[in-house]
């Protein structure tokens, strides 16, 4: 019997029997977000990325069903989901497309996130039910033009003034800069090179000051908006501020959540791939067979299915971890950099595998290729993870 | 009102499937499993009519062996308040007998609706909603594509083959549900992690003996293989030569 | 001798297709339990009764017509209460349903009016000493099922075009029967019947379908397919689930796993891939014809014939080569 049955929906991909390992409600939170995802994101997600639209009418429906913050507690609107839950829906949305798993990537781990790690309870109870709803949408405002990699270089700046702060500096690369209602800006309170004077601020967009504009010209992530944010003398009241962030470490806490989605959604990019791999060359017949029984095909679908397979085993134990407590951001650059790279693969090869076809919209993997590139480049890039742990192994920077 | 949707565990066709050694049954390995299909809309169809009417209490029953509570859960998951599992090493292909030991179950509740999907799609013979019916002496209307209901008494609609019928019936009332009304709500996450905190009464199923037993589960007949008869239009006329003298169809 | 109930289906006062299929399949299983008698019954309102020569010559020994105004419109519960009261009275070894729209909705009342066991929706069966043993296909199409069901009479409805009406002429009996429930006491009651697309044949009874899919792009192009229908003149149309979901067609038009079930004897494809769930509703027909213009569309596995090619350049052309043979 074929593990790659003929079917019309995605069903996943399950070689070692890992649905054994999750628990039932963790298979059923996966299982309503494939569900959502077929259904709503499957139709016009092709169309969106060809006309370079966000689709924006997905957000109600995110919130609906419950995906902004869904693991942070319910007391705060939130669904209270342990992390492997969290991780599989990340997976889910990212079989969609990378865009709509950045849009609630952003809403989580970047915006609703540092709310809940370095806010007041005022703070707390103030936005995170606005953002778990989609009532409010967030942007992360932390790399700029020329500090990419390197952030504690910023050069945004916020000054305290006897009517609140006083914001001016230049975000780039924002993902929802356009569309969000607020923004979390991280800034230096102190002398530009005192990297642990970084301070978060809950910056609503509709201040004076403000403004977003999106990156035009894009070649990966075109279901999905990008932004420049320009803050000129942006003056925001005095408990804007994030009483607990402190220091480089508080933004880099938060991309340690994305990662870790991110570690996920890589799956589950690489799924979509080979799914689509399967059924195409199942179907696809070349000198009088299918294609799928050409050696060449078989050892890219053994080749992806061996990657998927080993991905799934590691992000299930490193949330395992995050559950536990013990998780390290050395284990989440591990898993970012292994299956962002392990998808990028995966996309390519089904690509090649669907021949012409293969660069049509109608197909998935190459949008999915694109795609992956700034997946690859962004939260950390493959190298800088490179580096994190060739630190965190031999105990010097090479940074 | 108070509403019961009697809801069926089935393997995932979409998945693998394969027939067991022994000839008769599913080969298990591997096997998903999911709410059949037009159980699903019933649910749904449940939910709805409490939503337009106010608030009331839908039970979901299942018949069959553990695994059936992640079916009821993923109802509860849905909104359903409760479930109830009557317990069965595997549900027989006999449809008398699921609807003696459900009726049992459903008797004496005071529900105001029994909802069942037309038939189930794994074994797909579509008779316990209205045996349930007859043993509980309720009125029933099958396969139900629309349905209003107001003061005690319901109006459907039925696809038959060419026509639509309409049929009015007084509640209490046992209802089937085809396609048309409603398709089932993804549940939502808060949803899914509610539903473990609902109730679920677990019991033992009283199973008659069944009078229908599988002798033999095999694949269909293989189609013997066809040909393409040409490409474009101009294949037509070869086509139609075809069907007329091959297949003597036209 | 025991004798073979078969419940003969009518609509708008006239017999159904599914009637003599029924009335066939119940000569067949007469025979062959040793040649006892074939009692049909029938229900409808006034002159109803003159359906008991259509069903004599299908084979049908005796005919019990039961005519009554309030009849003249299918009513569930007095159907039942009557069939089941004469399958009661009688000594039957078995008794045929249709598995049709009514007939699946008649056939488990009467079960569970006489506590017997059903074998539904069967498209085979042959009697073995005390047992039917008939199949019945499951699971979507993915399997065939072969059921046994011991002891009389056993009940079976049958699947619409699964047996094929055959002549087996006699002159019945005629016997009217009352309702065994007076119609003003039924609690379920059809208040209306509204017949669709009345030009068309229906699926269930059309000996052609003609089905669309997604290939047509566009709710409009459905008349390439209507105008094939009429050129064949007997045949129905029909649609596939993404069809009818995007409301190109009423869902009622549904073929599939969760629409209907058809088997007609051409059935023609056009711009349908072949879902497995659409398979489940159609593979059983006698003969496929899929136009399709993907070589590698999954439909072209199970059809008999098929043209590879632009749907819009292929169906004008089979439209228009079938009016001229109709016409030659």
């Amino acid at each position: 019997m074929p593990t790659a049955t003929a079917t019309t929906r995605f069903t996943g991909v399950d070689f070692y029997d890992f649905d054994r390992l999750l628990g039932e409600e963790e298979r059923a939170i996966r299982d309503a977000v494939r569900a959502w995802v077929d259904e709503h994101v499957m139709p016009i997600i092709g169309e969106c990325y060809v006309e370079g639209r966000f689709p924006a009418e997905l957000i109600p429906q995110m919130a609906e069903l419950g995906v902004y913050g869904a693991n942070l507690p319910e007391e705060y609107g939130c669904a209270g989901l342990n992390n492997v839950a969290y991780g599989l829906i990340m997976q889910e949305l990212e079989r969609g497309d990378s865009g709509v798993r950045s849009f609630a990537s952003v809403q989580g781990a970047l915006v609703m996130y540092p709310v809940y790690a370095f806010g007041s309870e005022e703070q707390k109870r103030h936005w995170l039910p606005r953002l778990a709803s989609g009532e409010e949408i967030g942007c992360f405002g932390l790399t700029e033009p020329d500090y990419g990699s390197n952030p504690g270089g910023m050069i945004t700046t916020a000054r305290e003034t006897a009517d609140g702060w006083l914001l001016n500096g230049t975000k780039m690369w924002i993902t929802n800069g356009s569309q969000a209602t607020m923004a979390i800006v991280w800034a230096k309170t102190g002398a530009l090179d005192d990297a642990s004077s970084i301070r978060g601020f809950i910056v609503p967009t509709d201040t004076p000051g403000f403004s977003a504009r999106d990156q035009k010209g894009k070649l990966s992530l075109r279901a999905s908006d990008t932004s420049e944010l320009h803050l000129q003398d942006v003056l925001v009241p005095g408990d804007a501020l994030l009483p607990r962030s402190g220091g480089l470490k508080s933004p880099l806490m938060c991309l340690t959540q994305a990662r870790y989605g991110i570690a996920w959604g890589g799956i589950g990019a690489a799924m979509a791939c080979y799914d689509e791999a399967v059924r195409y060359a199942g179907t696809r017949v070349m000198f009088g067979r299918p294609i799928a029984q050409t050696q060449i095909q078989q050892v890219r679908l053994a080749d992806m299915l061996t990657e998927i397979t080993k991905a799934q085993f590691l992000t299930l134990q490193l949330g395992r971890l995050k559950d536990a407590g013990t998780m390290t951001p050395f284990q989440v650059s591990l898993a970012k950099r292994n299956n962002i790279n392990m998808a990028c693969e995966c996309a390519r090869e089904a690509r090649r595998l669907l021949g012409a076809n293969g660069i049509l919209a109608e197909y998935h993997s190459m949008r999915h290729m694109a795609n992956l590139e700034s997946v690859y480049t962004y939260e950390g890039t493959h190298d800088m993870h490179s580096l994190i742990l060739g630190q965190e192994i031999t105990g010097l920077n090479a940074f | 009102m108070k509403i019961a949707v009697c809801i069926k565990r089935v393997p995932d066709t979409e998945m693998r499937f394969t027939i067991a050694a022994d000839g008769k049954s599913v080969d298990p390995t591997g096997l998903k499993y999911e709410m059949s299909t037009f159980d699903e809309y019933a649910v749904e169809v449940a939910l709805r009519l409490n939503e337009q009417h106010g608030p009331g209490d839908v039970t979901v029953v299942g018949l069959g062996p553990d695994g059936v509570g992640e079916i009821l859960r993923k109802a509860l998951s849905m909104g359903v308040d409760r479930g109830v599992h009557l317990t069965a090493p595997e549900v027989p292909f006999d449809g008398r007998v699921v609807a003696g030991a459900l009726a049992e179950a459903l008797t004496g509740q005071g529900y105001d609706l029994i909802l069942f999907g037309r038939n189930a799609t794994d074994t797909g013979a579509g008779v316990v909603g209205a045996m349930t019916a007859g043993r509980l002496g309720l009125p029933c209307v099958t396969a139900v594509s629309h349905l209003e209901i107001a003061n005690g008494r319901g109006t459907a609609r039925r696809e038959l083959e060419g026509a639509t019928e309409t049929v009015e019936f007084p509640l209490p009332a046992v209802l089937t549900i085809d396609e048309g009304i409603a398709r089932g709500r993804i549940p939502s996450l808060k949803g899914i992690m509610a539903a473990k905190k609902k109730p679920i009464d677990t019991r033992e199923a009283s199973l008659g003996a069944p009078a229908i037993v599988v002798d033999r589960l095999a694949p269909p007949p293989d189609r013997p293989p066809g040909r393409i008869v040409g490409e474009g239009p101009d294949a037509v006329p070869e086509l139609v030569a075809l069907l007329r003298d091959e297949a003597k169809v036209l | 001798m025991a004798a073979i109930f078969a419940f003969a289906e009518s609509r708008d006062g006239a017999l159904r297709k599914v009637a003599l299929e029924t009335v066939t399949a119940a000569r067949r299983a007469a025979d062959a339990t040793g040649g006892g008698e074939v009692h049909a019954m029938v229900l409808g309102g006034p002159g109803i009764a003159d359906a008991a020569e259509a069903l004599g010559r299908a084979g049908a020994d005796v005919v019990f017509t039961v005519e009554d105004a309030a009849l003249a419109r299918y009513s569930p519960e007095v159907a039942a209460a009557t069939a089941a009261a004469a399958i009661a009275d009688g000594d039957y070894r078995a008794a045929f349903f249709p598995a049709s729209a009514e007939g699946r909705d008649l056939a488990p009342r009467v079960a569970a009016a006489l506590d017997r066991s059903l074998l539904a929706d069967v498209t085979e069966f042959t009697f073995e000493g005390d047992d039917v043993v008939a199949s019945h296909p499951a699971y979507a199409g993915k399997a065939v099922a072969t059921l046994r069901l011991s002891g009389a009479p056993a009940l079976l409805s049958v699947r619409p075009g699964a047996v094929t009406a055959v002549e087996a002429p006699r002159t019945p009996r005629v016997e009217a029967r009352p309702p065994a429930l007076a119609p003003a006491e039924a609690r379920v009651v059809v208040t209306g019947l509204v017949a669709r697309g009345a030009a068309r044949l229906d699926l269930a009874e059309a000996p052609v379908v003609v089905a669309g899919g997604r290939g047509l792009r566009a709710a409009e192009h459905f008349g390439l397919v209507e105008a094939l229908a009429d050129a064949i003149g007997d045949a129905a149309v029909g649609a596939t689930r993404a069809v009818t979901d995007d409301g190109w067609r009423d869902p009622a038009d549904q073929i599939g796993q969760t629409g209907r079930v058809v088997s007609p004897d051409l059935y023609i494809a056009v711009g349908i891939s072949g879902a497995i769930q659409h398979l489940a509703g159609m593979r059983s027909s006698r003969v496929i014809v899929a136009i399709n213009r993907d070589k590698d569309a999954p439909i072209f596995k199970v059809a008999d014939y098929g043209i590879v090619g632009d749907l819009f350049d292929v169906v004008p052309r089979l439209t228009e080569e079938i009016r001229k043979l109709r016409a030659g």
